[in-house]
């Protein structure tokens, strides 16, 4: 089975077999009681068994681990399908859209299904994913910002960077704007819109339709259009009209709102390629089947490097499909620790922030269940981030299912730690990152302390900054 | 709250030159009585025609003025007659909550049927650009639930037809299902649309809107399959709500010809009345539906945005009600 794929099996056992064959003691061993999650398996030796589960690194992009056990069905793990036949992760997630699309989103949750197992469909993507983004991406050790985080007494975990930010087009959207591009193709809809807030998804859509040669419609807000000009021309240069959106505060919210607008009237020859991990069924889980591959690597280049897991992963959290696909491969794996970052904006205890998963409620937004930032009336509220692609008032379902579930933790850091994490990676390492991903960086501020000795902790490095430097400009002192 | 209501409907309908003298003084008093104590009312618009408004038999059916009749009630009734409802639609809180308790007398006065009460949302997906601005309007007057329920509350008891709330299912979630449903029930409200929930959605909505009372309209639309179609009808409670066209809420030139053949298609799965709407806005357009065998039609973004518009309420107040007026006169 292909790596990139698709395949409808959410909850690859693989691992867990893996693990448990596994042998592991890591030299150095730790006190692993700072770890939130420990498990027996951390004590466990690591080495030829593991070893011996790992196929030859294949040539295409993303090969995966692997096993028999991957081909479960339909991501039901323990009893607990991620999602469950109504596009629900325990209480979140569904379909909430007008009557219009859900013929649309049951086409295209079939279509989804059926290239699960289309050896061509697979082997065309991943032959893309290969030459065309550039996969797989490096896991990087970050030998200074490690050495930024030890103690005094030598001591602290050791820091790698998933590379996302070396994809085509700089960040991991490209994953799934690619194939869902693929997948509109077999649909046999020519005309693409999407959503874009930063504009990474926006020049990602925009890249694969310039590929495909298709149409593309972009909606960005007026004010993002403004934050992220660099990516507005982008998206044009790359033959994409940018429609600017005023509704609203005319940021991300808004943007996706009109692109459902478009997608509720043009449904018949459009495809809308949803950016995140978030909206109605299926799109919060074939997103997340589109990321995957991340954490599928990531699984792989750990196993490479030192023969074991990750033990924490962090990764920033605006819709969430950076995360998700960090996350999904190790859902399992509950000696992994997953953290997600939201954007504190200026303080989660000010109105001017993103930190939906910390703050929020349940609510519905844009065709799904989930957590959401909205007022006593149940109107929704506008967020705050210094980054626009975290600048969002819900969240993909399935965050709010591990959050609830208490699989996964969500902290929030704000615009200024963020920054703060910008200049701070960019003069340590070399590489700017996007100020999405400096959330996840900087919150290595307030976790590294926390960790024991040689805990390797996987950041998701989602994306390059080159976009948010003129933003950066207005704040920062260099 | 922010509004006298009750002095300011009657001040505003006795102001206004689409009512004249005669028909003025005596209309805020009669609404609420009319289909008790009078076979037939009519006044002069500022357009001139002469509209009758309601026919002489609805009397007999509403022999008790307090009594609401339910929304398929009314159908049920006008399908007798071999009439078809108007059902406006105008947004609550635009330009004002004054204004809208008024424009719900005048809409009940020129002879609706039903109307659908929109309440502002700040993600309204399944509407365009008219009623969205409405929305936005409304909601930074800094119009909310509550206000909109006490002004419901208020005018409910003047109206003659019956009114059905239009909500997105955020502020309905907000609230609690079951703690939502007796707020509009008891505030007089006989049924709801809640356009983004589809059927699979829909069933602890209608379990908690039918120990209300209250009937859930559901949508069917030109992309739902037949099958799916049928399940649809068979669910909606009220009348089925067609949208005409495949898009969001909003003025169109024409009516879909498809329109027909969806009509005939529902009417071949269902007794149950169905009303046409999404794009629907002039006399023309609601002949043409009639014409088709729709129950009835609904007009949304054409009303509202003569409210919203308008360089004051009073003159809104007046060309919504020139419009209404036409548009019952297309009807059977």
């Amino acid at each position: 089975m292909a790596a990139s794929g698709i395949t409808t099996s959410s909850y690859p056992t693989t691992t867990a077999a893996a693990a448990a064959a596994a042998a592991s003691s890591r030299p150095a061993a730790p006190t692993r009681s700072a770890l939130r999650v420990p498990s027996a398996a951390v004590h466990r030796k690591r080495g030829s068994v593991a070893a011996a589960a790992m196929p030859p690194p294949k040539a295409v992009a993303g090969a995966e681990v692997a096993s028999p056990a991957t081909e479960r069905a339909n991501g039901a793990v323990a009893g607990l399908a991620r999602p469950d036949a109504m596009g629900r992760f325990g209480k979140f997630g569904g379909k909430y859209v007008p009557e219009t699309l859900m013929h649309a989103l049951t086409q295209l949750e079939a279509a989804f299904h059926a290239l699960a197992t289309d050896h061509e469909f697979q082997k065309e993507l991943d032959g893309i994913l290969k030459d065309y983004v550039g996969r797989e991406t490096p896991l990087y050790f970050a030998e200074r910002l490690t050495e930024h985080y030890k103690r005094a007494d030598g001591t602290g975990p050791m820091i790698y960077l998933k590379r996302e930010d070396l994809n085509h087009t700089g960040a991991h959207k490209i994953n799934n704007a690619v194939a869902q591009a693929l997948l509109a193709k077999r649909l046999g809809k020519e005309r693409i819109i999407a959503e874009t807030g930063a504009g990474q998804h926006g020049v990602a859509t925009a890249t694969v339709c310039a590929r495909f040669g298709m149409q593309c419609i972009i909606y960005m807000g007026a004010q993002d259009m403004e934050r992220q000009a660099l990516n507005v021309f982008r998206m044009r240069l790359l033959g994409a009209e940018v429609r600017a959106v005023h509704s609203g505060t005319a940021t991300l919210k808004d943007a996706t709102s009109e692109a459902i607008r478009d997608w509720v009237t043009n449904v018949e020859n459009t495809h809308y390629i949803l950016g995140s991990v978030a909206g109605p069924h299926p799109y919060p889980m074939m997103v997340r089947e589109f990321h995957k591959v991340i954490g599928k690597e990531t699984r792989r280049q750990a196993m490479d490097k030192w023969g074991g897991k990750p033990d924490v992963l962090v990764a920033c959290v605006g819709g969430g499909s950076n995360a998700m696909g960090l996350f999904h491969e190790f859902v399992d794996d509950q000696d992994v620790r997953l953290i997600g970052v939201e954007a504190a904006g200026h303080g989660v205890d000010t109105d001017k922030h993103a930190a939906t998963l910390t703050k929020g409620e349940v609510g519905v937004l844009h065709g799904s269940l989930s957590y959401l930032l909205q007022d006593d009336d149940g109107q929704v509220i506008e967020p705050h981030s210094i980054s626009a692609g975290l600048d969002y008032p819900g969240v993909g379902p399935e965050h709010s299912f591990l959050k609830d579930i208490g699989r996964a933790e969500y902290d929030s850091v704000t615009d200024q730690e963020a920054l703060d994490a910008f200049k701070r990676v960019s003069r340590l390492e070399g590489i700017i990152p996007a100020l999405e991903t400096s959330h996840a960086l900087a919150y290595l501020e307030k976790l590294c302390p926390t960790l024991p000795d040689g805990v390797r902790v996987v950041v998701n490095c989602s994306g390059r900054g080159d976009k948010d430097v003129h933003t950066a400009s207005k704040y920062l002192d260099v | 709250m922010a509004f006298a209501l009750k002095a300011a409907a009657a001040a505003s309908i006795s102001a206004s030159p689409a009512a004249s003298t005669a028909g003025a003084s005596s209309l805020s008093s009669v609404v609420p009585m009319r289909r008790a104590s009078m076979g037939r009312v009519s006044f002069r618009g500022a357009a001139g025609p002469v509209v009758a408004i309601r026919a002489a038999s609805v009397a007999a059916a509403a022999a008790v003025a307090e009594h609401k009749r339910s929304i398929s009630g009314t159908f049920a009734d006008l399908k007798e007659q071999g009439k078809v409802a108007l059902v406006p639609f105008i947004t609550a809180g635009d330009p004002d909550l004054a204004t809208t308790a008024k424009a719900l007398k005048i809409l009940d006065a020129c002879g609706s049927d039903v109307i659908e009460l929109g309440v502002p949302y700040s993600d309204p997906l399944a509407d365009g650009p008219v009623i969205q601005a409405s929305a936005t309007r409304a909601l930074a007057k800094g119009t909310t639930f509550e206000d909109v329920i006490s002004m419901v509350k208020e005018v409910v008891p003047q109206l003659s037809c019956p009114l059905a709330l239009f909500t997105y299912y955020n502020p309905i979630l907000k609230r609690g299902i079951p703690n939502f449903m007796t707020i509009v029930k008891e505030a007089g409200v006989q049924g709801l649309v809640v356009p983004d929930v589809p059927l699979e959605e829909t069933d602890i909505l209608r379990s908690e809107a039918s120990k209300n009372n209250l009937e859930l309209v559901l949508l069917t639309t030109p992309t739902t399959p037949k099958e799916r179609m049928e399940k649809i009808a068979e669910a909606s409670e009220g009348f089925i709500y067609l949208v005409s066209t495949v898009g969001v809420t909003g003025a169109r030139t024409n009516v879909s010809t498809k329109v027909q053949s969806l009509l005939e298609e529902i009417k071949q799965a269902t007794e149950k009345p169905v009303a046409v709407g999404f794009g629907v806005s002039t006399p023309e357009h609601v002949k043409q539906i009639a014409e088709w065998g729709a129950d009835g039609v609904i007009v949304g973004s054409a009303m509202v945005r003569l409210l919203g518009e308008a360089a004051s309420p009073e003159e809104g107040l007046k060309k919504l009600e020139e419009l209404a007026k036409n548009l019952k006169s297309a009807l059977p």
